[in-house]
C-alpha cells in the first residue's frame, strides 16, 4: 500500500482565523464611521480623500515589496486598514495630495523600514496623521462642516477658556455625540464608531480592556482635573460629554489603541497601557498645547509598550501563590 | 451544578460524532507483531525469551528494566522471531520484540487472583506492578510507581481522568458508555490503597450519559463523586485537570501528589481492575479509528504490537489520497511517515485526515494579536517565547518559563498568523530540559 502521508508537528487542526481576516473585519467595522464620515462632509471632497489615502496605502506597499523583492502582503489587508484609518483621521477638506503623502510615510517609514507587519512600534496611521499635522498645520487644522470654516468643538472650548468666556459658550453636546460636527472625517459620530467597536468585540478581535481601562481613566481625570477650569468645576456633565465625543477620543480608543502591533500582550500590560492613555491624553488636553491630542498620547504610550510589558509579564500556572 | 474548568484552552470541533456512536469491536491481528521494549517513561523492558522461542497469549516477554519500568506481556500465541529495533508511532527506532502470530491463541495461564478485598496494599501494587500497566492516556508512567507516592497519607484525591477533551477520540467514552463498572471497580482498588482520599470521576459535560452512567453506579459509594466539568481542551491535561476538579495549581517541576492528588484515565483504571480482579496483564487496550480518511470509524479493543496498518485495513482502510494519520489525537498527536507501527500501551487513535490543512499554510508575521496568551493554559506568553526559542536564547527561553510549557499546541491552534508556536517552542524546551538534567 503506497500512501503518501504527510507529517508535521502537533496541533494538526487549526482555528480558521487568518490575518486577513481579521483585517476584514475592521474594515468591516470603520464602515459606519467612514460612510458617516463621507455623508456628513459631503459638501467637500471627504469620499475622494478616503478611497485616495486607502488606495495609496495598498499601492506603496505593493510597489514598495516589489521593488525590494520581498513578497507580497497587502492580501493580508493591512496596509488598507492603515490608509482607511488614516483617511478617518484627516479633516475632510484637506488637499487631495496629503492623504496619500501620509500614506506613503506610513506604509515606507513606520512600517516597512522597521521590517514591515508585526514589527512597527508605533501605529503608522496615527504616525502619518502626526507626521502631516507637524508638517502641514494650518491645513490640517482647518476644518469646514456645512461649508463653514470653524475650530472644532474641543478648540472651542479651548479658546473659550482661554479667552475668559464661558467655556462650553456655543457647544452642544448632543451635536457632538452624533457627531454633527467639524473634526476629521470619521471621528464625529459616536455612535457609529460604537456599533464598530461592537462588531470587533462580538467577533473577538478586541476586547474591553484597552479602550474601557483608557475611556475611564480619562473620564475620570477629566472630571476631577475639570475642576481646575473655570466655570466647569468637578465632574461637569455637559463637559465631560464634550471631551469624550470629540477630538477622536472615541475612534483613537477603539480602532487605534487596540492595534495589536503597538499595544501590550500581556492582561494586565494593556490595564495599563489603557490608563496610560486616558492620563496622557487627560494630561495633553488641560495643560497641554493641544485640545485634542489622542494621537500623541496613542503614539507616545506605543513607545512606552516595551517596558509595560516587562513589569507586567505573567505569573505561569501554578507558581508562586495560588494554590 | 455549576461546571468546573481551568482558564485558557479552546473549543475546536471535536469531530467525536463520526464515532461516538459505534460499540467497541474486538480485532485479532493476523500478521506479525511488534512490542516495543520502551513503551512507558523510565527504563526500557528487559526481554526474558529469544529468538525461535515460542510463546503463549499473556506470557512476560519482558520483565522490567528497574522500578520505574513496566514489563510487556505477549498478546498473542507464536513464535518469537526477532528481537531488532522497529519504528513506533513517535516515528522512533526503538528495540522491539516481533512475534509471528500462529493463530491459535494459546492462552498461558493467568495471574492468580483472590478476593481485592482481602489483597494488602502491597499485594495490590506489586499486582499492578507484575501486570504491566503505564498510564494509558498518552504519558506512559508506570502506575506501579505512580501509586507509590512519598507520603500516601497526604493523598486525598484519586482523579479519574474522564475528560478525552482530544477531538476524535472516543474510546474512554466507549468504555464508560460499555462497562463503567470496571472504571469504578479500578477506582475502588485505587482507593484501597488510599484511605484517606476521594476518588473523583471528571467527565467533560460533552458525555452527559457517562456521567449519569457513572452516578448511577457511584450512588452507594460515599467516597466517590461525579464532576462534570466544562468541554474544552485541554481540559484532561493532568495540571488542569487537577485545578478544574480541586481548585489547587502545580507547575511543571511539582508532581500532583504535591498537590495531595494521583490522576489516572479511564482505560488504566480498566486495566487495573482487570488486573487485580481477573488477573489479566495488561495486553490489549480500546483505539478509536476515526477521521474523514478512514472508510469505517470506529473503536476497536486490539492488542499490543497490532500492526497499526491492520488495525485501518480493519476500519475499511484508508480513502484515496488520505494525507495524514496521527497517532493520537490531532492536537497532541503524532503525525506518522508509515501505518507500518505497531499498537503500544499509549496508543489511543488513529486518526486519518484526508487533507492536511496544516501543511498549506505558510507561516506570516506574528500580529501580536494575544490570542496565543489568551488560550496559553500554562499563562505564558507562547509567541515571545517562540521568538526567543527560535534565535536559541535557552537563557532567557528558561527566564520566561517556557519550562512550565505543556505543548498542548493551543497556542499554534489559535495563531491567525499560522506561526508553528508549539514547535518552536517544544523543540528549545527539550534542549533546555536535557541541559538542566546535565547540571
Amino acid at each position: 500500500m503506497g500512501e503518501n502521508l504527510k507529517i508535521s508537528s502537533s496541533p494538526h487542526i487549526r482555528s480558521r482565523e487568518t490575518t486577513g481576516n481579521i483585517m476584514l473585519w475592521v474594515i468591516i467595522a470603520l464602515l459606519p464611521a467612514t460612510a458617516f464620515g463621507i455623508y456628513n462632509f459631503r459638501d467637500t471632497h471627504a469620499w475622494l480623500v478616503v478611497i485616495l489615502t486607502t488606495a495609496a496605502a495598498v499601492l506603496t506597499e505593493y510597489l514598495f515589496e516589489k521593488l525590494m523583492h520581498k513578497p507580497v502582503t497587502i492580501r493580508d489587508l493591512s496596509a488598507a486598514v492603515t490608509g482607511l484609518l488614516l483617511a478617518l483621521n484627516l479633516p475632510p477638506s484637506v488637499p487631495l495630495w496629503m492623504g496619500p503623502l501620509g500614506s506613503v510615510f506610513a506604509i515606507v517609514v513606520v512600517k516597512q523600514l522597521f521590517g514591515g507587519l508585526g514589527q512597527n512600534f508605533m501605529n503608522p496611521a496615527l504616525a502619518a496623521r502626526c507626521f502631516l499635522l507637524i508638517s502641514f498645520a494650518g491645513r490640517m487644522t482647518t476644518f469646514v462642516y456645512d461649508g463653514v470654516t470653524g475650530a472644532t468643538p474641543l478648540a472651542s472650548i479651548r479658546a473659550n477658556v482661554e479667552a475668559g468666556s464661558s467655556p462650553l459658550a456655543g457647544i452642544n453636546t448632543m451635536d457632538m455625540l452624533m457627531g454633527n460636527t467639524g473634526g476629521t472625517i470619521g471621528e464625529t459620530c459616536v455612535p457609529a464608531i460604537i456599533l464598530g467597536a461592537i462588531i470587533l468585540i462580538l467577533r473577538g478581535i478586541i476586547d474591553l480592556r484597552i479602550p474601557g481601562t483608557y475611556i475611564v481613566t480619562f473620564a475620570l481625570f477629566i472630571g476631577i482635573f475639570g475642576g481646575t477650569v473655570e466655570e466647569i468645576g468637578f465632574f461637569n456633565v455637559p463637559y465631560m460629554t464634550a471631551q469624550l465625543c470629540g477630538g477622536g477620543l472615541m475612534l483613537g480608543a477603539w480602532f487605534m489603541a487596540t492595534d495589536y502591533v503597538t499595544s501590550p500582550i500581556t492582561k494586565k500590560g494593556q490595564y495599563v497601557y489603557g490608563a496610560v492613555l486616558g492620563i496622557l491624553t487627560g494630561l495633553f488636553r488641560l495643560f497641554g498645547g493641544s485640545a485634542e491630542g489622542v494621537s500623541y498620547a496613542i503614539i507616545f504610550s506605543n513607545l512606552l509598550v516595551p517596558l509595560i510589558e516587562r513589569v507586567t509579564l505573567p505569573r505561569p500556572f501554578g507558581k508562586g501563590g495560588e494554590k | 451544578m455549576k461546571l468546573v474548568t481551568f482558564r485558557g484552552g479552546v473549543h475546536p470541533d471535536d469531530g467525536k460524532s463520526l464515532a461516538k456512536d459505534k460499540a467497541i469491536m474486538d480485532l485479532l491481528p493476523k500478521e506479525k507483531l511488534v512490542y516495543p521494549l520502551s513503551q512507558h517513561i523510565g527504563a526500557p523492558a528487559v526481554p526474558i525469551v529469544e529468538k525461535g522461542e515460542h510463546v503463549k497469549k499473556g506470557q512476560m516477554i519482558a520483565r522490567a528494566g528497574g522500578f520505574v519500568s513496566a514489563p510487556v506481556y505477549a498478546s498473542v500465541s507464536g513464535t518469537v522471531t526477532a528481537i531488532e529495533p522497529h519504528v513506533t508511532p513517535a516515528g522512533a527506532k526503538v528495540d522491539s520484540i516481533v512475534l509471528e502470530n500462529d493463530g491459535l491463541y494459546e492462552e498461558a495461564p493467568l495471574l492468580p487472583v483472590k478476593p481485592a478485598e482481602e489483597m494488602t496494599k502491597e499485594e495490590i501494587l506489586e499486582r499492578i506492578g507484575e501486570a504491566g500497566i503505564v498510564g494509558m492516556g498518552g504519558a506512559g508512567f508506570p502506575t506501579r510507581v505512580k501509586l507509590s507516592p512519598k507520603e500516601p497519607e497526604k493523598i486525598e484525591y484519586i482523579i479519574a481522568n474522564c475528560a478525552e477533551c482530544e477531538p476524535y477520540i472516543t474510546a474512554d467514552y466507549r468504555r464508560m458508555v460499555e462497562t463503567p463498572e470496571l472504571l469504578v471497580g479500578g477506582m475502588r482498588i485505587v482507593l484501597q490503597l488510599f484511605e484517606g482520599a476521594k476518588g473523583i470521576f471528571a467527565v467533560e459535560d460533552n458525555k452527559p450519559d457517562c456521567i449519569a452512567k457513572l452516578r448511577e453506579l457511584t450512588k452507594e459509594e460515599p467516597r466517590m463523586e461525579v464532576v462534570s466539568m466544562m468541554t474544552k481542551y485541554p481540559e484532561g491535561a493532568e495540571r488542569q485537570l487537577i485545578y478544574a476538579t480541586t481548585g489547587r495549581a502545580i507547575n511543571s517541576s511539582m508532581l500532583p501528589a504535591d498537590a495531595g492528588c494521583i490522576v489516572d484515565n479511564v482505560e488504566t483504571l480498566t486495566a487495573i481492575c482487570r488486573a487485580v480482579k481477573e488477573g489479566l496483564p495488561s495486553m490489549e487496550r480500546v483505539v478509536t479509528v476515526s477521521g474523514d480518511g478512514v472508510v469505517s470509524p470506529g473503536n476497536y479493543r486490539v492488542p499490543f504490537g497490532m500492526n497499526q496498518r491492520e488495525l485501518v485495513e480493519a476500519a475499511g482502510g484508508l480513502k484515496e489520497g488520505t494525507e495524514k494519520v496521527i497517532s493520537g489525537g490531532p492536537m497532541m498527536g503524532f503525525a506518522m511517515y508509515t501505518l507500518d507501527t505497531p499498537v503500544t500501551k499509549t496508543s489511543s487513535a488513529i486518526v486519518c485526515l484526508s487533507r492536511d490543512e496544516v501543511s498549506a499554510m505558510a507561516p506570516t508575521p506574528c500580529i501580536n494579536c494575544g490570542r496565543c496568551v489568551e488560550v496559553c493554559p500554562s499563562r505564558l506568553l507562547p509567541s515571545r517565547l517562540a521568538d526567543v526559542a527560535e534565535r536559541h536564547d535557552e537563557t532567557e527561553f528558561v527566564k520566561m518559563n517556557g519550562l512550565e510549557c505543556m505543548e498542548c499546541g493551543c497556542c499554534s491552534y489559535v495563531c491567525p498568523a499560522k506561526r508553528q508556536l508549539k514547535q518552536s517552542i517544544g523543540s528549545m524546551r527539550k534542549i533546555a530540559l536535557a541541559n538542566k538534567k546535565k547540571n
